[in-house]
């Protein structure tokens, strides 16, 4: 993975996305370079992961345009993966989970069993090998959601709420294994509604509202002071999801 | 009821010691099925997955279409192969009406359409759960077909069957194409209808226990498959 040059860095250009008549995202320009650790916060239905899912290529922006730059005529998608919400594991073993995704990638046969059994080590799956996925408890499910895209060595990995559902403890695991992989070169981009987790995980925070980005900035500045008012609301716990409508942007 | 009595003796003696003509008569009836409902498989398999999957102009009218040929009335079924069939129809010249072949070709058409239409809703319920994912990691269409057939299997494995017991409890379609000839195209169906009509209630009645045991078996093996798979896929 370090040999080959990377995709990034990842730039939206006044990205628009609307279904029906309803517009979701709102001329949306940022810039992700690699290597950091991109946390998109913002309060339910903000439209984080319909961002998320523009990035990943699942859909395709109604405006604006979304440039990889490093992609020098590759597929960008194949440098990618993604962890969604609910993790969706198939109807097969923890490591069959896995090795369905590598042969996705055309990684070769010879090469997939240390590939598994490394992702599965590294995130605790080891004993879980050959059971069904589907029997695996949801905390477990999403460390092999993780483990599966890690197994593809992807240059940026999406993580969609990735322990909405999970206690603290889950959530502890699931935050380690986020943490390797972006040690080992992996450009994270996450959403997260769990202000302590953007703390404790995030390089550069967005502040999405109503499909807006409102600010992006390095972690420290944010969590120092947001210099959007609804930011700082929202890190005040004001900004709750039955005031948004009373809340006009700046 | 002392004449129910001795006929269901009668027909217990007649299964027990395994009477030639019963055996011929079961052997032909799931030969025909069986051969009808793997065709059948092979044809409806592919296309509920396809109509579940892919978006074509007229899709739903193909979806629509699929579940009303499930319910179609195997007298029409068998009145339409008979009349293709027929010495004056378009495939006369093949001499096909009244052989096994052609009760094949009309089981096929009465159970085409459960298989497809019963394929098309596990398939498409699964592609709603996996699309995303699937796309994720890069599957092209026929990949990602692939991928829903497998882990699809115990649920399409029962619509098969559903397919089999469709085909091997119907008489209509069978007895217009086939005839009901003795070492023929006798099969048990269409023997039970002639028998009772007859008033042989033993060979009716043997063959009658025969065929409610092999639609408990397969229902059964459904239901255990079933159990099966949803254990091994629980939540
Ligand atoms: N496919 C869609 N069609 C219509 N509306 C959608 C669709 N997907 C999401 N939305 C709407 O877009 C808004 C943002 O959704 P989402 O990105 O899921 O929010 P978040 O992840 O920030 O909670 C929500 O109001 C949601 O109802
Ligand atoms: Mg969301």
């Amino acid at each position: 993975m370090t040999a080959e040059r990377s995709i990034l860095p990842l730039e939206l250009r006044q990205v628009g996305f609307s279904a029906g008549r309803k517009l979701l995202i709102k001329e949306l320009s940022c810039t992700f370079s690699a290597n950091s650790r991109s946390v998109i916060i913002g309060p339910n239905g903000a439209g984080k992961s319909l961002l998320l899912r523009l990035c990943h290529g699942l859909l395709a922006p109604s405006a604006g345009s979304i440039v990889w730059h490093g992609a020098a005529g590759r597929e960008p998608s194949f440098y990618q993966a993604m962890v969604f919400q609910r993790p969706v594991m198939l109807r097969r073993s923890v490591a069959a989970n896995i090795n369905f995704a590598l042969s996705l990638r055309r990684v070769p046969r010879g090469a997939r069993p240390a590939l598994i059994r490394d992702a599965l080590k590294r995130t605790g799956l080891s004993r879980f090998a050959r059971h069904q996925a589907r029997v695996l408890s949801i905390g477990e499910q999403q460390r092999l959601a993780l483990a599966r895209s890690w197994a593809l060595r992807p240059q940026v990995l999406f993580l969609d709420e990735p322990t909405a559902s999970l206690d603290p403890s889950a959530t502890h695991v699931i935050e380690e294994v986020i943490d390797a992989i972006h040690r080992a070169g992996t450009k994270v981009i996450m959403t997260t509604h769990d202000l302590g987790q953007a703390r404790r995980l995030a390089d550069e925070v967005l502040f999405l509202h109503r499909g807006r980005l409102l600010e992006m900035a390095p972690s420290e500045a944010f969590f120092a002071g947001p210099r959007n008012d609804l930011a700082q609301a929202f890190l005040r716990g004001e900004l709750l999801w039955w005031q948004r409508r009373e809340l006009t942007p700046p | 009821m002392t004449d129910f009595g001795s006929a269901l003796a009668a027909a217990f003696s007649l299964v027990i010691h395994l009477d030639r003509d019963l055996g011929e008569i079961v052997l032909l009836s799931l030969r025909v099925s069986v051969i009808a409902v793997f065709v059948a498989a092979l044809i409806g398999l592919p296309i509920g997955a396809a109509v579940a999957l892919f978006r074509f102009p007229g899709r739903t009218v193909v979806a629509v279409i699929l579940n009303a040929l499930m319910g179609l009335p195997p007298v029409v079924v068998g009145l339409i192969v008979y009349l293709l069939l027929s010495r004056a129809g378009p495939f006369g010249v093949l001499g096909l009406l009244f052989t096994p072949t052609a009760m094949v070709i009309a089981q096929i058409l009465l159970v085409t359409p459960i298989i497809a239409a019963l394929t098309r809703q596990v398939i498409e319920d699964l592609w709603v759960e996996y699309e995303e994912q699937l796309r994720s990691l890069g599957a092209k269409p026929r990949r990602a077909l692939a991928t829903l057939l497998w882990d699809g299997r115990f649920s399409l494995l029962t619509a098969v069957l559903a397919g089999f017991g469709r085909a091997s409890a119907e008489v209509g379609a069978v007895m217009i194409v086939g005839g009901n000839i003795d070492h023929v195209t006798r099969v048990m169906t269409t023997a039970i209808a002639l028998e009772v009509s007859k008033g042989d209630l033993a060979l009716a009645l043997g063959l009658g226990i025969i065929l409610v045991v092999l639609s408990i078996a397969v229902n059964g093996a459904a239901f255990v498959l079933k159990g099966t798979a949803e254990r091994g896929q629980a939540r």
